[in-house]
């Protein structure tokens, strides 16, 4: 198992932040908008470097989306920022008319996405986004792993031109990708190669995917370990020959079963080569209030959940 | 009938107790909102010790009874607390507050079944629409009893408020009482910098609203006013309180801006909020 170090924990909203000052620095179109998270979304950088470019909402996400969708036909890059479940489910249909049947370059970035955005509970911890956002026809959706992928995803979209979701998430997580990746949209990552079980796995499941693969090493098991960032497009050349050699497969996500990453990797693989898969996800079920770890545990979404789903795939080749 | 019909001496006591119980729940969990909770205090005590006609034996339909639905959900630790207080749960059970497996999540739910609340909130924005449904149920039941409501002031930025605004004074919903915490506050700063709301009275008036003033922490003036709201019901028009309050109000350092909004005092601030907090018998749960 190839080894995986790291010295510091961040959250990947951060990486959303720094991001976007950079991004912000080299492109005069990007603007962002704020529907009174600032802080939670750390886009203060970018309002006090460019204070003419950022544009504080108030507590009005639709009228949010509404205006990033105006701001395109200036030729702007609107980034709009708020949590994932007020980016989403909350402003559906403004972006389904506004932004992606229009056609509009707009940024979605959605923070404290999932359960480890702990004690608000379940009015705020959004599990079904990957699912609403991935089902509307040419929009992309991205969920990086640590803040290096935040950072360099939240860089790199600027240069997509169409709707993008980017989700990210409050807590902090190892930084375990390099400083200077490129981030290719669509692409999946090798992170370890391996023969009998395919692990693909986004946002902060990587990192629990790749200290599943070192307790199945010491159990004798090989895993082959994928971080899959875009969920859409998803890289299905990749899953599907990784499952060539591995013969089956485990998708984990912070995300309900029904319709995030798992589902779009079923549907790769009944539609080329069938395959035996393992779902760690949330069981369809809301979340509720804890810490961000005690709410891993009882969801199902840990380091051993992933080795039982990975040995319980293996047993059904 | 109220079950508890406090003199204003025993509200203000019971004002002091509910404001201990919402620095520590808070402070036990190092999260939760204990700005607006300690401004809108003495409003949730009015209702639940004074004003409101209800029973603790809590029913969802609330037949026969007045009944409260919280919009800006975030102030949960002062509901909570007011509701364990007046008699719907065990004050005990404050100690789960934002727990896992608990009833009082961080915000107020349905999904766990915990007495006294009807709908859930968090989410800003959607509950005078509910609030407004709710009180065309009980005109459609023939129950002549009221709805209560109470809104944040930054969340009245949300666009739903006004749909439903506009609805409840076109259906003549006046068996409605919906209140704004007019703290000047939210998250990103004061109301005024991040989206001035304006003149509200003029808004909600051009609505077709009947609307009121008070000041919601000072129970000399807030019981007068709470009274005058319901005295304005029946009349054909929805009614409005533009209640004045203060952020943090009775704890020195948490007051005067948006700063505890959402965060948590520390040890050392918890003791000197406790202190502040002082009560003649403190019953801390
Ligand atoms: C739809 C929605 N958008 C954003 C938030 C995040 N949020 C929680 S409280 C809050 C500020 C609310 O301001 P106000 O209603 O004035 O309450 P106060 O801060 O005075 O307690 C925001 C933006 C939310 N809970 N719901
Ligand atoms: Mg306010």
């Amino acid at each position: 198992m190839k080894e995986y170090t790291y010295t510091e924990k961040k959250d990947t909203r951060s990486g959303f932040g720094d991001g976007l000052l950079e991004v912000g620095r080299q492109n005069p179109n990007v603007v962002g908008l704020c529907a009174d998270l600032t802080g939670s979304l750390k886009m203060g950088a970018f309002q006090k470097e460019f204070p003419e470019r950022f544009f504080q909402v108030g507590i009005a996400e639709a009228n949010m989306i509404g205006l990033a969708a105006g701001m395109t036909v200036g030729g702007k890059i609107p980034y709009t920022g708020t949590f994932a479940n007020f980016s989403t489910g909350r402003v559906y249909d403004q972006i389904r008319q506004s932004v992606a049947y229009s056609g509009k370059n707009v940024k979605i970035c959605a923070s404290h996405a999932g359960l480890t955005l702990g004690e608000d509970g379940a009015t705020h911890q959004i599990l079904e986004d990957i699912g609403m956002m991935k089902m509307l026809p040419g929009m992309t959706v991205i969920n990086p792993c640590d803040y290096n992928q935040t950072k360099a995803a939240t860089i790199a979209i600027a240069e997509h031109e169409g709707p993008v979701y980017l989700r990210f998430g409050r807590p902090s997580v190892p930084v375990f990708t390099p400083a200077d990746q490129k981030f290719e949209i669509g692409k999946a990552v090798m992170l370890n190669e391996g023969t009998d079980v395919t692990i693909i796995a986004t946002g902060h499941l990587v990192w629990k995917a790749i200290l599943a693969g070192k307790i199945l090493e010491e159990k004798g098991i090989s895993a082959e370990i994928i971080n899959i960032h875009t969920i859409k497009p998803l890289d299905a050349e990749a899953v599907l020959k990784s499952v060539a050699k591995t013969g089956c497969m485990v998708t984990a996500e912070e995300h309900n079963r029904i319709g995030g990453l798992g589902d779009s990797v079923a549907q790769a693989l009944a539609t080329a080569k069938p395959a035996p898969q393992e779902y760690v996800a949330v069981n369809d079920s809301f979340g509720e209030s804890g810490t961000p770890d005690e709410l891993m545990e009882k969801y199902g979404l840990t380091e051993n959940n992933i080795v039982a789903a990975a040995e319980h795939a293996i047993s059904r080749k | 009938m109220n079950p508890h019909n406090l003199s204003i001496e025993e509200l203000k006591q019971t004002a002091a107790q509910v404001r201990r119980d919402i620095v520590r729940m808070v402070h036990a969990v190092n999260s939760g909102h204990p700005g607006g909770s300690l401004g809108c205090t003495d409003y949730f005590v009015s209702l639940y010790f004074r004003v409101m006609d209800y029973s603790t034996d809590f029913t969802m339909d609330g037949e026969g009874e007045d009944l409260f639905f919280l919009s800006n959900g975030h102030i949960s630790p002062v509901w909570y607390s007011v509701l364990a207080r007046a008699g719907f749960f065990d004050v005990k059970e404050l100690a789960t507050f934002r727990k896992l497996d608990s009833r009082l999540q961080g915000h107020p739910t349905t999904h766990e079944g915990l007495p006294g609340v009807r709908i859930a909130s968090g989410s800003l924005g959607q509950g005078l629409s509910a609030a407004v449904g709710a009180a065309q149920a009980k005109k459609l039941n023939k129950d002549n009893k009221l709805v209560y409501v109470l809104m944040g002031d930054g969340e009245l930025e949300e666009g739903q408020i006004w749909e439903a605004a506009m609805y409840a004074a076109h259906h003549k919903v006046d068996n409605l009482i919906a209140t704004v915490d007019r703290n000047g506050q939210q998250i990103d700063g004061s109301t005024e910098e991040v989206m001035d709301l304006g003149n509200l009275r003029a808004k909600f008036e051009a609505f077709g609203w009947h609307v009121l003033e008070a000041d919601g922490n000072n129970f000399e003036m807030l019981l007068p006013a709470l009274d005058d709201a319901k005295a304005a019901t029946g009349k054909g028009k929805p009614v409005l309180i533009l209640m004045d309050t203060e952020m943090g109000f009775g704890v020195d350092f948490m007051m005067g801006s948006h700063k505890w909004h959402g965060i948590a005092p520390n040890d050392e601030q918890l003791e000197i909020a406790l202190q502040q907090l002082a009560v003649d018998s403190a019953s801390d749960y």
